[in-house]
């Protein structure tokens, strides 16, 4: 393979500056990110460990295999959002190994409004289990919520996607034998109930978790019998006689070694048949990604520098290097896995985009994983490129995106505007897994463009009415656009509302791409079958 | 020549006469008792016959049964290696008696030196010096108090059979002589069977040095210089050494020429040793030894010798035996440098060195060679039993001089690694490194007088519970998965914060938990959870983990302090090695906690059934697993038993009852 040669001056000026502006970038996101992992406040968490019960990341932990890595989803969620008192959504999300096998974990946080489910809670909790039905992760849910949040009932419970699909799931992965595993470490009522009771194997902690579809407070309201929680719905109870729960445990140590066990005992997985090579170091020092990316977002940058540091050996086969130039194409191995990296390098013409939906067919046909690098302000417009025929050549690439039944993973490292952001395999286009670096914006268009295509709609239409209207009045009603636009557009508003799995370091690019890809083998590749291109 | 060798012996000895047998092509064979069938001994000889049970009195002292061993094998000779049957003269007849070669000397030689107060009399005779004293047979309480005032206070009351400091009383004031009599006769009386005591001038900063001799049958006598025994525990030899540390050729020419007398004086024929005492008050001074005792036998010591003389003296007694001259005169003899030899043993000083039995986990020895040689007869694997002596093994060390030998000793049982079993190891290193010990100012008090700094045994530090935690951690983590894929190569990623996983611990009752957090390329942060102060920084350079064993080589750098450790990370412990002793930090397993509380108060009915039998009465005290009911139900008894030891408080049901599942039938008392 033929190995990328950088152009990159480490000791430049240039370089200097970009590295300090994404440092810079990188702190907002590092301070959200310290919140979010501190979970519910310091009166909580001693509140917690004085039931004696292990703080829900140290259950994680104990959980995990020695020396696992921890493939966190979600983490920014909830950022900014109910007063900014809910980090993390209260819930822990992410692969790790369990007994050598990758698992979902899905822990809740009692530290945080009593692990409740908030709407973003509710959308974590999916997103968690979509990846593991998509990449067939064992779950194991580490359970200790008090339910659903009832202020906000409204937006968790009854839609399509609210509290009632994490238990269609839950049916749905156990049909296709994607086990289901709960450990009952606090609270588990009403709705919550049924993640233990729908799971394969269900494992309660002595005098900490219950279970039961209605609470003593709720019990009395409704039949008036006096009960204690322990009573109504414990690990005796339900391990000895209602066999709700399969396996006491004596404390939440305990529980986490049982359920070690339960995972030991699912048998081997079966994951895709895949050649993989010896996996090899990149030639370029993965730390130089900070200093690549210009301070200046208008500024443009050759993105083989950036694959150049992400990828075995810094080998690069190009393909189609000549033609459409402005997406970079080609084959490359992360951690010795054969992937087909798609990457932005401008804007989108016809060419790059009928060359890119090649690349795809290409991957699809050689059950090779594909890796969006996405940094795209759209696609060429103007009157040349709509005779062109663009939008039907985007189209192809969408359609080849969409439907390629290879694992997909994004990143993207600078802009996701509009169209781009479809061809290249934006969220609505179901990747594995999609990452934002802490520079990347994303919006259906650039604020100041849609601040402008709006003045200009209103000018016209008051032109036409022959008012007059000057340029300090359009200013003053461009700004509150762009301002929203930059505010919506930043990684932290995204990653808050997952529009992302979570904001990455650059620097750790290679490794949640390689870890991302290593989970989405978990699953079998299919035989892809594409929808018409229109040619 | 000796053509076939039994060795009626065990352990360190057995395989060091077997391992002589076998440079001079003698076939070896062993004998054991059934306790010792996996024996090293046993594996190391040709043959071995199985003698009888572990008892000692029932295989090792069974004479007959050795001699009988001895002929169905072809044997010609017997070596009686050191204690058993080594010194017991009606052995040494037997074997004769069998035609076959005792490897030793005459059962005359034994008996004219197996009574102290007559071998005494017989050397006074000889003009050997012997210690002011009475050795007679009068016995009578004021006859001996008298004899002790004319041999001055503060005296010494010895039984005359004794040994090993078993009825031996110092007195210092006549008021005390009476009682301290009774007690020495009470117990050479319960030792030894025989009451009979010798009075003895007590020596003021006594040393104990002994002259190893060696005669042959052909009249020649000659010895191979002298052993410093001094350092003693309990009147047991802790660290032997020759030469003797400010041994001066005038005296020892003059402690040679007693020793050479002593043994002349009865014939002696073979290894055999003369032990003096030495009042070192005024340093070491010809005219300051007496004789103690003659011992007929090859020393446990005896490597010492070899070591300084470069003679085989288990050879020299297989060659005497065999009727050979001795094939050096004394003129031929000279020292070369200085030898020490520590016993290992399986005891805890840290508990007024109790001996400790167990299986042996794990057993690394230092690198032999270069002046370190190793006389042991346990392996890895192998269980030291309450049956015999807990001896491990012996280090012996040779230097050109002394300080560069002791340095070897301390170094050598420094590098020891021994898990699953307490050993005097670390006991053994402070003493190497005493600065009196190593001035050459030893006594026979030294180690009482220091006992409390020597045996000191530090509970592990933080440090020690840092490296243990992490070596677990790495130990664990580096379990092959098989593959080679991105989870298993990036070791404690996460994209935001750090791995933090705890080690749990159990000390003295206690869970002791160490958080590691990786801080990546290959760098922790170790820390108790509860003082996060204590924390300290580890950067691993390399770490390799014996797959078979769980031996682990962790060389790292903690806060920039790089150094190599070794641990043994098990699956219940890590044992973390450091200078000789080894700290072992059993694991807090989860389960054995709930174990511990599954027991419940209630025992319940398992099934629908009718009550068949009640076993117990309330107020009864049971233990776990005692039955108590007895439920007839699906034409089936399920004995229903005591989930753990209780009081039984109350019987809710009679015989014959019909009860549901999951009725309560009998509670216990609750117990705090």
């Amino acid at each position: 393979m033929s190995v990328l040669t950088s152009a990159l001056s480490p000791r430049s000026e240039a370089f200097a500056e970009n590295r300090k502006a994404m440092l810079a970038q990188l702190d907002v996101a590092r301070v959200a990110a310290e919140r979010a992992l501190a979970g519910g406040g310091e009166r909580a968490r001693e509140r917690h460990l004085s039931r004696g019960k292990l703080l829900p990341r140290d259950r994680v932990e104990g959980l995990l295999d020695r020396g696992s890595p921890f493939l966190e989803i979600g983490l920014f969620t909830a950022h900014g959002l109910y007063g900014d008192e809910v980090p993390a959504a209260g819930a822990i999300a992410g692969i790790g190994r369990v007994k050598g096998r990758e698992v979902m974990v899905l822990a809740n946080d009692a530290t945080v409004k009593g692990g409740t489910y908030f709407p973003l809670t509710v959308k974590k909790h999916l997103r968690a289990q979509e990846i593991a039905e998509a990449n067939r992760l064992p779950c194991v849910y580490l359970v200790d919520s008090g339910g659903a949040n009832l202020p906000n009932q409204d937006e968790v419970f009854p839609d399509r996607d609210h509290f009632g699909r994490i238990f269609f799931n839950q049916a749905q992965m156990s049909a296709k034998g994607i086990a289901q595993i709960a450990v009952v470490m606090g609270s588990c009522t009403a709705g919550g109930a049924y993640v233990p009771a729908m799971s394969d194997e269900t494992i309660i902690v002595k005098d900490q978790g219950t279970i039961f579809l209605a609470g003593p407070p709720l019990v009395k309201a409704a039949t008036g019998e006096d009960v204690e929680a322990e009573d109504l719905g414990g690990g005796d109870v339900h391990t000895r006689l209602s066999g709700v729960a399969d396996h006491l445990a004596h404390d939440d140590l305990h529980a986490l070694e049982l359920a070690r066990n339960v995972v030991g005992n699912l048998g081997r997985a079966e994951p895709a048949k895949i050649a993989r090579r010896a996996p090899e170091e990149p030639a370029y020092d993965p730390e130089e990604i900070l200093g690549i990316v210009p301070a200046d977002p208008k500024t443009p940058y050759d993105v083989r520098e950036v694959i150049a540091r992400l990828v075995d050996g810094s080998r690069f086969d190009e393909f189609k290097a000549r033609y459409g130039t402005t997406i970079v194409c080609g084959f490359a191995h992360l951690y010795g896995i054969p992937v087909g990296i798609v990457a932005n390098n401008g804007v989108i013409f016809s060419e790059s985009a009928v060359k890119a939906a090649h690349f795809v067919e290409l991957c699809s046909q050689r059950k090779i994983p594909l890796v969006f690098l996405q940094n795209v302000t759209g696609f060429m417009v103007g009157r040349k490129y709509e005779a062109g025929g663009i939008a039907k050549n985007g189209a192809k690439l969408v359609t080849a995106v969409s439907t390629t039944a290879v694992p997909k993973i994004t990143m993207l490292i600078g802009g996701s505007y509009g169209a781009g952001n479809y061809g290249m395999c934006g969220r609505s286009y179901s990747p594995r897994f999609l990452w934002s670096w802490p520079n990347s914006r994303i919006a259906v268009m650039g604020g100041e463009q849609a601040a402008k295509t709006l003045a200009i709609v209103k000018r016209q239409a008051m032109e036409k009415r022959g008012q007059d209207w000057s340029a300090e009045e359009e200013e003053t009603f461009r700004k509150p656009t762009e301002d929203m636009f930059t505010r919506q557009s930043h990684p932290l508003y995204a990653s808050a509302r997952l529009w992302d799995d979570g904001i990455v370091d650059p620097r750790h690019s290679r490794q949640i791409l390689g870890l991302s890809l290593a989970a989405s083998l978990n699953a079998p590749i299919e035989d892809t079958r594409f929808g018409l291109f229109r040619m | 020549m000796i053509d076939t060798l039994l060795i009626a012996n065990r352990g360190e000895i057995a395989c060091r006469i077997i391992r002589t047998a076998r440079r001079l092509g003698v076939r070896s064979v062993a004998i054991y008792s059934e306790a010792d069938a996996g024996a090293m001994h046993v594996a190391m000889a040709d043959e071995a016959v199985r003698i009888g049970p572990a008892a000692v009195a029932d295989s090792y002292l069974k004479g007959e049964a050795i001699i009988a061993a001895a002929k169905r094998c072809g044997v010609d000779a017997i070596h009686p290696g050191y204690g058993f049957l080594s010194e017991n003269p009606d052995f040494v007849e037997a074997v004769a008696a069998a035609g076959l070669i005792f490897v030793g000397p005459s059962a005359s030689a034994i008996r004219a030196m197996g009574l102290k107060d007559a071998a005494k009399r017989l050397m006074q005779g000889a003009g050997v010096p012997v210690v002011p004293g009475y050795h007679g047979g009068e016995q009578d309480p004021e006859f001996l108090k008298a004899e002790a005032g004319r041999i001055g206070y503060p005296v010494l009351i010895k039984a005359r059979a004794g040994g090993g400091g078993k009825g031996m009383r110092r007195v210092d004031d006549p008021a005390e002589f009476e009682t301290a009599l009774e007690g020495a006769r009470r117990e050479a009386k319960a030792a030894f069977g025989d009451p009979h005591c010798l009075i003895e001038k007590f020596v003021a900063t006594p040393r104990h040095i002994e002259i190893q001799v060696f005669g042959d049958q052909h009249g020649n006598v000659v010895h191979l210089f002298e052993r410093d025994c001094s350092l003693q525990r309990r009147h047991q030899k802790v660290i032997e050494e020759a030469p003797a540390p400010g041994m001066r050729d005038e005296m020892r020419a003059a402690m040679g020429e007693a020793a050479v007398k002593a043994a002349a004086a009865i014939g002696y024929a073979g290894a055999g040793t003369v032990e003096f005492i030495v009042d070192a008050s005024d340093g070491l001074r010809p005219d300051r030894f007496y004789f103690m005792e003659m011992n007929t036998r090859l020393q446990v010591e005896h490597p010492v010798t070899e070591a300084i003389t470069g003679l085989d003296l288990v050879e020299l007694q297989l060659r005497v035996a065999g009727g050979e001259a001795l094939p050096f005169t004394q003129g031929d003899l000279q020292i070369d440098g200085h030898a020490f030899e520590a016993r290992l043993y399986a005891e805890d000083p840290a508990r007024g060195f109790l001996p400790a039995t167990g299986r042996i986990d794990y057993l690394e020895w230092p690198q032999a060679g270069a002046g370190l040689r190793i006389d042991t007869g346990i392996r890895q694997g192998d269980r030291v039993t309450p049956h015999y002596d807990p001896m491990l093994a012996k280090l012996i060390v040779h230097g050109p001089d002394r300080p560069a030998a002791l340095k070897r000793l301390a170094r050598a049982l420094g590098d020891l690694r021994l898990a699953g079993l307490t050993t005097n190891a670390g006991f053994l290193k402070r003493l190497a490194e005493h600065e009196g010990f190593a001035a050459g100012a030893i006594d026979t008090g030294l180690i009482d007088r220091d006992a409390e700094t020597l045996t000191a045994q530090a509970g592990p530090d933080d440090l020690t519970r840092a490296l243990a935690a992490l070596a677990h951690h790495l130990g664990d983590a580096a379990q092959d998965n098989g593959d080679d894929g991105p989870f298993a190569r990036l070791s404690g990623f996460r994209a935001w914060g750090r791995a933090r996983q705890a080690v749990r611990f159990m000390e003295a009752g206690e869970r002791i938990d160490m958080v590691v957090a990786d801080l990546g390329c290959s760098a922790y942060h170790v820390a108790p959870a509860e003082r996060a102060e204590a924390g300290v920084d580890i950067a691993v350079a390399s770490f390799d983990r014996c797959a078979e064993t769980g031996a682990m080589t962790l060389r790292a750098s903690v806060e920039g302090w790089q150094a190599t450790h070794h641990l043994l990370v098990s699956r219940d412990a890590v044992s973390v090695f450091s200078d000789g002793a080894t700290h072992v930090l059993p694991l807090h397993r989860p389960s054995d906690a709930a174990e511990e509380t599954a027991t419940s108060d209630r025992i319940v009915a398992p099934m629908p059934g009718a009550i068949g039998r009640l076993t117990i009465a309330a107020g009864a005290r049971v233990a776990a697993g005692a039955p108590l009911v007895v439920l007839e139900a699906m034409k089936m008894e399920h004995t229903l038993k005591a989930p753990r030891d209780g009081t039984i408080a109350e019987i809710l049901v009679r015989e014959g009852d019909q009860v549901e599942d999951g009725a309560v039938l009998v509670t216990l008392e609750e117990e705090s």
